[in-house]
């Protein structure tokens, strides 16, 4: 059967069983993976897989159940361990499915599918891979090592039903080519990394490019040093500037709103951030890594203002979180398998300025350029951040040399209100995109 | 432990047989060795939250993966349908990877040896699901009696009973059941109109489903976590710049876990790319510290009858009393660098290719009482909980999250501090330790560990310890 008539029956079935209602998911994908490793092939994986999902309500208590089992015996075991699990829940009167009004789809082309990702041989696949890792190998004598160049190619597709008629499906594509040299001088040794993606090959950089990129990130790494602690300006670099992005996101994420575990729980309507920034979730442009034509209930995508130059304008909904708060849905239903929907952002970005990055640096003076965050000491609760940090220092406006070991430190409500320049450099490499941005100030933790 | 034991020939008739067609058909292009992987997991997962139990949840995912090896290749693929048709697909696309004669299995399969270090009577699948219930109902009871300030709790109970057969071409045929369960509680509690604090409290193990009932109940739990949330609301900024810093028992021991356990994994150190590579029998810690990795602890979340590549799981000193004595190996590293196994071959699931991971990774006790370590700090921070780290094994910088540290003042533990990272470089950090405790303690039973995309429970342990030097990422 196939997976967008399966999910109808299952959901018929589900009703047939003592549901009150139900909504059915399958996930389904194709993968290859390959990386190359020294010049030779280290690890070359091809698989396929399938798996459903089904949440039922019996009145106002719901029960859940997966199974990667598809065949009739395992499709019935699902759908009545659904079934008993509703029992021992409890009564909750926000649960149950969008209003008939919330559902739908976009039906236009979202080119989320692009038929070249089959065009590619698996022999091509392991060339580019090897191109990449050649291209950083060649760079610099002082990349002496690699970890390898990967190439990764899939073809997804997600099936929705539910029992107030909503049915859907749809697939798209992804490939990555990604890098990751390691060098070394005076016995310390640093990595980075470099990746393209996109919805086919075609319209990937070229492994030369990737290849080079990965090898200037690295190398630049080598000599770091700590610096004395202190308070200083701090510039994110795109790709660092997209992971405070995702603490905003999880900051709006209506779940821990309506939970007022989330600092910005009950801000709605008031100042949060410097009046340059705006921040817009947007889940049907075109291509990008957080579009769908639904949402995980059946609920069509949309553009939703998140923050509008400083002021907070909305939060990310799905049904049962819009519903706890008197709110409506935002369309940013997302769902694994199993269980209820929790909220998941589309393209959730911030909009980009009008420096250039040098611009941003210069603006900065002194502090830290930071091109690598490691751990995740961030609280959403009472918004404390403090976290490892890498990159390099600015002095006199320019990048000077690189620092490592040093931590950063301030609160997210600060860092949204301080943040002083913003790029225009804003590239959709993930579901979460930022420019460049700098922050007034924070405390940099070092010797 | 006979095949026909094994879930798989129960359910699946899967006979040793076709486990030799299947090796055979990963070994039809030549490459040195093939593995197979089944898997089988049943879990169930409950969430109460606000006081309704809002979710119940229970699920089976199933499959076989398949590895061959050929020289430093590995080709990889799986199928979620135990059809031998299927499997046989599977096994040609694995092994593409390898070009050269067909391979014949040398010899039969042999069975491994048995042992049980987590003999659990009544598996966790097959307790009542109100029973489960009544667990999470009690945890939110006593949370919300532990102080008017929490008005917020979440506690959920996971549990999990993976079924394993491993059959490889060098041949070895293993299989084990694995229980797993879990129940977590975390609270938030406020003063006035100040910003939210969070606790959070869990544990668990390969254990039976009363250890929830008599060891450490959902009471437990609440009471810890609800403790912490309270402590909290008193807080002061955390310290920035480099001090001393105090290590409590238990889960700090994620220290060692990014400090040093990721670093030593083989699979870095074949390559080269470790910040600990080539540097066995040399002193990278304080010779106060001996350093183990053990799979074979009891009932422990870390702990394994047999590696996801079918080996026995061993104690596995890495650090000596300060001395570098070894690396965590998996199949592919042994047969490529010569070195001994040492049964760290793990995997997240038959979608997943093994790699060198740890188990259960901490320090062993040393001689310091703790109440005299805290009295020999005249200036520092006492951390006592932690959210996690992350380490890059090239440079050795790592980092740990603590959630939970108080100030340390005149050698007396003060007021407690907000949340702060603490960074260091894995081949130093170890070597400013100048107390190790006598109170050694293993955590509750929480830990993930993730690599490449792939999670695997572990477990950490330490004794109290004192770092000398250390950098604290606060702000004040």
């Amino acid at each position: 059967m196939k997976p967008l008539e399966l999910v109808q029956e299952i959901v018929q079935q589900a009703l047939a069983a003592g549901a009150t209602d139900a909504e059915c998911t399958i996930a389904e994908g194709e993968e290859f993976s390959v990386s190359v490793r020294v010049g030779d092939i280290e690890k070359l994986q091809e698989a396929a897989s399938r798996s459903a999902g089904l949440r039922v309500l019996v009145g106002q208590r719901s029960g859940s159940a997966y199974t990667s089992d598809l065949t009739p015996e395992g499709i019935s075991r699902m759908v009545r361990s659904a079934v008993d699990n509703a029992e021992v829940t409890g009564e909750d009167p926000f649960a149950g499915l969008p209003d008939a009004a919330d559902l739908g789809q976009h039906t236009t082309d979202l080119r989320l599918f692009d038929e070249s990702i089959r065009s590619l041989a698996p022999a091509a696949k392991i060339e580019q891979a090897r191109r990449a890792e050649a291209a950083f190998m060649a760079y610099d004598p002082r990349i002496d090592k690699s970890e390898g160049a990967s190439f990764d190619s899939g073809i997804s597709g997600r099936y929705f039903a539910n029992s107030r008629g909503f049915a859907g499906g749809y697939i798209s594509s992804q490939c990555s080519l990604s890098a990751v040299p390691v060098a070394s001088e005076n016995g310390a040794m640093e990595r980075d990394y470099w990746y393209s993606s996109a919805r086919s090959p075609q319209k990937l950089d070229t492994p030369e490019n990737v290849g080079v990129i990965a090898a200037k990130r690295t190398l630049r790494r080598l000599g770091a040093r700590k610096v004395p602690t202190q308070k200083a300006a701090i510039v994110f670099e795109p790709r660092i500037a997209r992971q405070l992005l995702s603490h905003i996101g999880e900051a709006v994420d209506g779940d821990s709103v309506y939970r007022d575990s989330s600092f910005l729980a009950g801000k709605l309507g008031e100042r949060v951030a410097n009046e340059s920034v705006t921040i817009v979730d947007d889940g049907t442009i075109p291509g990008l890594w957080g579009t769908a034509p639904f949402d995980a209930e059946g609920v069509p995508t949309r553009r939703t203002v998140i923050i509008e130059k400083g002021i907070l304008k909305s939060y990310l909904l799905n049904t049962y979180t819009a519903r706890k708060l008197g709110l409506r849905t935002t369309g940013n239903a997302g769902r694994g398998l199993s269980g209820a929907a929790y909220v998941q952002n589309g393209n959730f970005y911030l909009e980009a300025g009008s420096l250039t990055p040098e611009e941003v640096i210069r603006k900065a003076g002194t502090g830290l350029y930071v091109t690598e965050i490691l751990g995740n000491g961030v609280n959403i609760v009472n918004g404390d951040y403090s976290c490892g940090a890498q990159g390099l220092w600015i002095e006199n406006g320019e990048l000077a040399y690189p620092v490592s070991e040093v931590t950063i430190a301030s609160t997210l409500m600060e860092m949204l209100n301080s943040i002083d320049a913003i790029g225009s450099d804003l590239e959709f490499l993930s579901t979460m995109a930022a420019p460049t941005l700098m922050i007034r100030e924070m405390t940099v933790s070092g010797q | 432990m006979a095949l026909a034991d094994s879930y798989f020939a129960r359910k699946f008739g899967v006979t040793e047989h076709d486990l030799e067609a299947y090796l055979g058909e990963a070994l039809s292009q030549g490459g040195d060795y093939a593995d197979l992987y089944f898997e089988y997991v049943a879990t169930s997962a409950i969430t109460l939250d606000e006081g309704i139990v809002k979710s119940a949840s229970q699920g089976v995912t199933m499959g076989v993966g398949i590895r061959v090896i050929s020289g430093e290749r590995t080709g990889y693929a799986y199928s979620d349908d135990l059809a031998p048709e299927r499997i046989k697909q599977a096994a040609r696309t694995a092994a593409c990877i390898a070009s050269g004669p067909s391979q014949v299995l040398k010899h039969g399969l042999m069975e491994g040896e048995k042992r049980n270090l987590y003999p659990v009577l009544t598996p966790p699948t097959e307790i009542g699901l109100k029973t489960k219930v009544d667990l999470v109902k009690r945890a939110d009871a006593a949370a919300r009696k532990y102080d008017e300030r929490i008005f917020q709790v979440t506690a959920t109970y996971h549990d999990q009973v993976k079924q394993i057969l491993v059959a490889t071409s060098d041949g070895v045929v293993n299989h084990d059941t694995q229980p797993m369960a879990r129940l977590n509680v975390s609270v938030l509690a406020r003063q006035g109109n100040e910003l939210p604090q969070s606790g959070y409290s869990g544990g668990g193990g390969r254990v039976a489903f009363d250890f929830f009932l008599n060891e450490k109940t959902p009471e437990y739990f609440a009471a810890e976590s609800g403790r912490q949330a309270i402590a909290m609301l008193d807080s002061v900024e955390a310290p920035a710049g480099e001090m001393t810093v105090v290590l409590g028992p238990g889960w700090p021991g994620v220290l060692l876990h990014e400090a040093v356990g990721h670093g030593l994994e083989a699979d870095f150190n074949r390559k080269g790319v470790s910040a600990f590579s080539g540097r066995v029998g040399q002193k990278v810690a304080s010779e106060l510290c001996t350093v183990v990795d053990d799979g074979t602890m009891h009932s422990r979340r870390g702990s394994l009858n047999l590696d996801d590549e079918g080996a026995p799981t061993q104690r596995n000193v890495l650090i000596e009393n300060g001395i570098l004595r070894g690396y965590l190996q998996d199949k592919l590293s042994t047969r490529l660098t010569g070195a001994a196994g040492t049964g760290s071959g793990r995997r997240e699931g038959y979608q997943s290719i093994p790699m060198p991971r740890m188990t259960n990774t901490f320090m062993l006790a040393g001689e310091s009482d703790p109440a005299d370590i805290i009295r020999s700090v005249p200036k520092g921070i006492y951390c006592v909980n932690f959210a996690g780290g992350q380490v890059d094994i090239t440079n050795g910088n790592f980092v740990f999250s603590a959630s939970e540290s108080y100030l340390i003042e005149d050698g007396k533990i003060g007021r407690p501090v907000r949340g702060a990272t603490l960074i260091g470089n894995g081949p130093e950090a170890l070597k400013y330790i100048s107390m190790v405790g006598n109170d050694l303690k293993l955590d509750e039973g929480v830990g993930i560990c993730g690599k490449e995309g792939q999670s695997v429970p572990v477990g950490v342990g330490i004794p109290t310890v004192k770092i000398d030097r250390m950098t604290v990422g606060g702000t004040a």
